[in-house]
């Protein structure tokens, strides 16, 4: 097997668990990862030279942190880790990895795909101002960097995420103007008694709204953006609607918004796993089972990449699939611990349930976009210009209304677009949203340099 | 439950082709189906790179090519929508001074069809395209051709031809296709039966297989050309560029990104899949680089592939099926059929009708493929 | 100078990086990205390159592509991923038309 050591692509919380599983069965993965350290997002590791504690940086889940970082720490003497390296194109036994300008390609029998997700955002009349950005960004720009985006930051959207990087953000000294939520507040009362299943996570919940509160910061539910405005080249007033139907303005100097995170399927996708609809997450998803098997041998999922369940779920699912892999070659794996694995991410997904229906994604603001607000911002194209394309040339799929108008033809390759132009193109044909298909996965799923010089093995 | 439909014409392949002879044949008032596998546009017609071109063809795609030079310059006025072409220029670059011997020749051949070239020498290259690198020894400028967007024309020919009457089904694909002696009886996987007296086989890479239905064996052999992307840079190139010996080119859209291809993609013609490999785009790019090297900051954002036929003496085969009468073929465009597609509709209508059409169509004959056996 | 984006609010104490924005002399930190040198000292990276707007980052995790810089000599970078270096040359303005 070692002549064609496993690939674990993204060094997260799946990808450092599916690892070091692998290495305590004996086998040297070859791990690949984007960002130049392990930890994926949530538990993105401070470049050196900074001093901030785990505590300051996690939080709540400061000694998870530390645990994972540590576990991937003890593993890199044994497996072959190359960061900063892109995974731009894979097919059956094959990918193509670019590492500072060079690309290579690794033949495989086993890669498990562990690449993370991002935010899921709609667009609002003035989303691409200067001075906007998503609730993961906000959360990067202070856990990693140690700025705020801005000096007077209203943070929009739903989900746990929004806030949690509220209440980041108000600890660390950040000044906050609002946290605005898109969902009503009755949703969230219903979901309560499910909520209230799922362990610490709704105490959580409940700790930043007051934490907040108790700095006087404006918590609204219900509330619909209506735009942001500019000056002096950026943002300077968020106009919104509240829950009773009045509109509202908000100075700031900054937003951070979202509605919940979209899973990278794009290698999945090249990998020719078949997706199906899940209509909880409002997402086309690569199908596998509980133990993270695809239908394409050899070719295992685990983490947010494969459907949005938490950093928790993606560390058990990422051992998960390295014991599934070790099974599929013979090795013996303990019956016990695959079965308690199994059963936690049962639970969880069941609680993820519940959470969505706590805080649904407001497709109503993707349905009701105005003509002239910009859907896609690679390649600037208005909702507007987008339904007429669509329309004028009869595109009943995304991946058609994406030809004709150029929606998702741009950089991003769709990541930041796809979603709501999804949502856009369903409610013009008045179709159910997976009616209208998927954008496909084209390589390279990330921009490559003209320049490349290809390594020879 | 079976739907019935019956029609003049029936169509196989919603290709531009495909799509050009509905409209057409809507026109001059004959009922026409076209049954589309997947989606208009979806193959060769669609994915290809977008060059109109007439310089460079064999002399025997002149005519076709005149022809529907003059259909491009009016497309706005034809289905309603110009697709992006626009007659900048192509320019086909010699690497040697055999290159440019040849390049002259083929000038000389093509002066009795009309088409007007200009040689150009280095200094020419120089001046006109500062952006060339030294690779170029000069070329070969026609004015007349230029570029457009592939993805927008057999849809937008399909939509001039439903508005015009046309009955075009996609997702509709053909699963058996029978003769009774009167009649064609076409049944799709849809539940769809079409019978017509006329049936147009214009069903790209794999139009060798209806062709076979009638006992008429050919060669058709399966391309994917691979396809690449940059992201939108300034805009500086205005012609699109080839190379003498073909094998790779290069062209700028208005709104500045870089289209460039070469080399080949995979392509599994039976399970109508196909997908572009990252060597042959890692060495295109380098050929890019090497012809502009300006280019050389360039982000790739997509690389893409199609499934094209390609017959053994890279033209054709257009006419009437010389087994069956009613059944007409045109298909195998060997990677080039992208700007023959609206006279193809234009000529085929014409066979149809009237027996017979003013443009010379005799080289595509697919009784050149009779081998002794059939 | 131009109103920054950025705040910082902690790791100030890191040593100071020299960069050039549309020639002008600027100061980071190490271990800065190339956005958040920017950002600090100002609030946009680019102008689209449709109608001209400005932009100025968005997902800050190499997702939306939107912060891809160019430098003076021409080379392309994605801000958000990249660390700033001393004595980067960074252009914002409407791309460098490099017809060389």
């Amino acid at each position: 097997m070692n002549d064609r050591p496993p690939i674990v692509i993204g060094a997260g919380p799946a990808g450092s668990r599916a690892a070091a599983t692998l290495v305590a069965a004996g086998y040297s993965p070859i791990v690949l990862d984007e960002a130049p350290a392990s930890g994926g997002q949530i538990y993105r590791r401070a470049p050196s030279g900074f001093t901030r504690s785990y505590r300051a940086l996690y939080g709540f889940d400061a000694a998870k942190a530390r645990r994972l970082h540590a576990a991937f720490d003890g593993i890199k003497g044994s497996i072959d880790y190359r960061p900063g390296t892109l995974v731009w194109d894979l097919k059956h036994g094959a990918l193509h990895c670019l590492s500072n300008g060079r690309s290579q390609e690794i033949s495989y029998r086993d890669v498990i795909l562990a690449p993370g997700a991002r935010d899921r955002i709609i667009p609002f009349p003035g989303w691409t101002l200067p001075g906007i950005y998503t609730l993961g960004g906000a959360q990067i720009a202070l856990k990693y960097q140690g700025c705020a985006i801005g000096t007077r930051i209203v943070f929009m959207g739903t989900g746990p995420l929004l806030y949690l990087v509220a209440y980041q953000y108000a600890k660390a000294g950040g000044a906050i103007a609002a946290v605005l939520d898109t969902t009503p507040f009755a949703a969230k009362r219903r979901a309560v008694p499910g909520l209230l299943r799922g362990g610490s996570t709704f105490a959580k919940g409940l700790w930043y709204v007051a934490a907040l509160r108790a700095r006087g910061i404006i918590v609204a539910n219900g509330i619909r953006p209506v735009a942001a405005e500019e000056k002096d080249a950026a943002v300077s007033v968020l106009a919104y609607r509240s829950a009773a139907g009045v509109e509202r303005r908000l100075a700031c100097d900054a937003i951070a918004f979202g509605f919940g995170l979209s899973s990278e399927t794009q290698l999945a996708d090249l990998a020719e796993i078949p997706f199906t609809f899940d209509p909880i997450q409002q997402q086309f998803l690569p199908e596998h089972d509980i133990s993270g098997r695809t239908p394409v041998r050899g070719v295992y999922l685990a983490g947010d990449g494969s459907g949005i369940a938490g950093a928790d779920a993606a560390e058990l699912a990422g051992e998960r699939a390295a014991l599934a892999l070790l099974e599929d070659h013979g090795h013996e794996v303990g019956k016990p611990r695959v079965a308690a694995l199994e059963r936690a991410l049962r639970q969880i997904a069941e609680f993820r349930v519940t959470l969505e229906a706590a805080f649904p994604f407001p497709v109503d603001i993707a349905e009701e976009m105005p003509d002239d607000t910009i859907l896609c911002r690679c390649e600037a194209v208005t909702a507007g210009e987008f339904r007429s394309s669509a329309h004028a040339l009869e595109a009943d799929e995304i991946n058609r209304a994406k030809a004709f108008s150029r929606c998702g033809m741009g950089r991003c390759q769709g990541r930041v677009c796809g979603p709501a132009a999804a949502a856009v193109l369903a409610a013009a044909l008045n179709l159910p949203p997976e009616r209208v298909g998927r954008l496909r996965g084209q390589p390279p799923v990330k921009p490559i340099p003209m320049a490349v010089v290809t390594v020879h093995p | 439950m079976t739907e019935h439909v019956a029609a003049d014409v029936a169509i196989v392949g919603g290709g531009t082709a495909g799509c050009s002879t509905a409209l057409h044949l809507r026109r001059r008032g004959a009922t026409v189906v076209l049954l589309e596998r997947e989606l208009c546009g979806g193959q060769a017609s669609g994915v290809n790179y977008g060059g109109v071109r007439q310089q460079g063809r064999d002399l025997a795609e002149l005519p076709l090519a005149r022809r529907s030079r003059e259909m491009w310059g009016r497309l706005a006025e034809i289905v309603g929508n110009d697709c992006e072409f626009v007659a900048s220029g192509h320019v086909k670059l010699a690497r040697s001074d055999a290159d440019m011997a040849e390049l002259e020749a083929y000038r000389e051949a093509v002066r009795p069809y009309g088409l007007e070239l200009e040689m150009l020498g280095r200094n020419d290259l120089r001046t006109r395209y500062p952006f060339l690198g030294d690779a170029a020894v000069g070329g070969s400028l026609c004015a007349d051709d230029g570029q457009a967007n592939p993805r927008l024309v057999a849809p937008a020919f399909a939509h001039a031809a439903r508005a015009a009457g046309a009955d075009i089904r996609e997702h509709a694909s053909v699963t058996t296709i029978e003769h009774d002696g009167a009649r064609f009886r076409l049944r799709t996987a849809s539940g769809i039966e079409v019978t017509a007296t006329t049936l147009l086989n214009v069903a790209g890479a794999w139009g060798h297989e209806i062709a076979a239905r009638f006992g008429e064996s050919v060669p058709e052999d399966v391309i994917a050309p691979n396809m690449c992307v940059t992201e939108p840079v300034p805009h500086f190139m205005v012609p699109n560029f080839g190379v003498c010996g073909g094998g790779f080119y290069v062209r700028q859209i208005p709104r500045g990104n870089v289209i460039f291809g070469g080399g080949r993609g995979i392509a599994a013609r039976e399970r109508v899949r196909a997908s572009p490999l990252a060597l042959s785009s890692l060495d295109s790019s380098r050929q890019t680089i090497t012809l502009v090297p300006c280019l050389r900051h360039a982000q790739i954002i997509r690389t893409w592939t199609g499934i094209e036929g390609v017959m053994p003496d890279v033209i054709p085969v257009i006419g009437r099926s010389r087994t069956t009468p009613g059944l007409f073929h045109a298909f195998g465009f060997s990677g080039h059929g992208f700007q023959l597609g609206p006279a193809m509709g234009a000529v085929l209508s014409e066979l149809i009708l009237d027996g017979a059409t003013p443009t010379p169509i005799a080289a595509f004959d697919i009784g050149r493929f009779a081998s002794a056996s059939s | 100078m131009e109103a920054p984006q950025f705040r910082r609010l902690a790791e100030s104490d890191r040593p100071r990086i020299r960069l050039s924005i549309d020639g002008r002399s600027c100061e980071a930190l190490a271990g800065d990205t190339l956005l958040t040198a920017l950002l600090t000292n100002g609030r946009r990276l680019r102008s689209s390159e449709f109608g001209d707007e400005p932009r100025a980052g968005f997902c800050l995790m190499g997702a939306c592509q939107d912060c891809w810089v160019t430098l003076e000599d021409g080379t392309r970078l994605r801000a958000c991923t990249t660390f700033v270096a001393e004595g980067m040359r960074i252009v914002t303005a409407s791309a460098v038309n490099d017809e060389r």
